[in-house]
């Protein structure tokens, strides 16, 4: 078991860290292509590793979950923001879930 | 500009900015309720992290109980990006601008505080950022406790549903970026993939889900990056 605590602390120092690094360390910019592309793939790539299979996980129903996952993707696709896109995603959980059990 | 007219212009900025976190930071302490955190750690976790995939990612760990050195690692991965926005962030204080107050705008940085610097015309004003980042990151740190009291005081039902809101906001991210770029949306999809076949692998399915996170981001990031290397413009976007 360990503590909740120094997690947390050790959670501020390393984003910090990283985020003053660029103005201590290395000053100019960061040429490389590579690194380049790799940091603006990175951001992407651990935002939809983390939601997926979460997403279907998270509320304890797959069905829900996967029906949540389509509509978050389509309604994002049609340019709705951060908080609807959530909302939606909670209410069909939610409701998906209150027929689940009428049925 | 005088110092009045920074705070003012930092609370008048900070505050939509503060609005939008509240929401993320609510459902993030959603997460971070299932990993037993206090109310008053998360809204300091939060305060001092500001990072939402990061602060994420490190609950995950926490939830898991992993070792202290993939708190370190994930942190690190996740919030990458930063390296990038502060890269360009530098180039921007005033030669006058002390070490100390270059340290503290780069702890301040955000997605959204970075767009407000960087829009800024001219030097960045180091007492303008800290006021809309303080004031934002106030509610970003009561959003995470609001989310931890709900999580544990709402009927299970209602926090079910609620626990899909965090992954929700993450996709209304992503896929706006993939429908104007190819690249990014087979990234997503081959992250989505990858992710799932990895939490079924018998050896890889068993490890942590945050040193799955984190393996994944740097593989798929570099596959990326080899296989379509982004076409950067001069202009530092």
């Amino acid at each position: 078991m360990h503590s909740t605590v120094i997690y947390i602390i050790i959670m501020i120092l390393t984003t910090n860290f990283i985020r003053i690094l660029p103005l201590t360390l290395i000053r100019g910019q960061i040429k490389n292509r590579f690194i380049q592309s790799f940091l603006y793939y990175v951001p992407y790539v651990t935002l939809s590793v983390m939601t997926f299979p979460a997403i279907i996980e998270a509320s304890g129903s797959a069905f829900a979950g996967t029906l949540a996952l389509i509509l978050g993707i389509a309604a994002a696709w049609f340019g709705l923001g951060l908080f609807p896109v959530a909302v939606i995603c909670c209410v069909t959980v939610f409701v998906t879930q209150m027929i689940g059990i009428w049925l | 500009m005088d110092k009045k007219t920074l705070i003012y212009k930092g609370l008048r900025d900070g505050l939509p900015i503060g609005l939008g976190y509240y929401a993320v930071a609510f459902s993030l302490g959603i997460i971070a309720e299932k990993a037993n955190i206090a109310a008053w750690l998360g809204f300091l976790s939060s305060f001092f992290t500001r990072a939402s995939a990061g602060e994420y990612g490190g609950y995950t760990v926490i939830l898991a109980d992993s070792g202290y050195y993939e708190m370190i690692l994930m942190c690190l991965i996740t919030n990458l990006r930063y390296l990038l926005m502060n890269t360009a962030l530098s180039q921007r204080f005033s030669p006058q601008t002390g070490m100390v107050h270059r340290l503290l705008v780069g702890s301040c940085c955000t997605d959204e505080i970075f767009g407000i610097a960087i829009a800024e015309i001219g030097y960045v004003q180091p007492l303008y950022i800290y006021t809309a980042a303080i004031l934002s990151g106030i509610m970003w740190g009561m959003g995470t406790m609001s989310g931890i009291v709900a999580g544990s005081v709402l009927p299970t039902n209602v926090v079910a549903a609620l626990s899909v809101a965090l992954y929700g906001m993450f996709l209304a991210i992503v896929i706006p970026v993939a429908k104007r770029d190819k690249a990014v949306a087979i990234a997503i999809i081959v992250s989505f993939a990858a992710s799932y076949i990895a939490s079924n692998l018998p050896v890889i399915g068993e490890m942590s889900s945050g040193i799955r996170i984190i393996i994944l981001t740097v593989i798929i990031s570099a596959a990326a990056a080899i296989i379509k290397p982004v076409e950067f413009d001069k202009e530092e976007k």
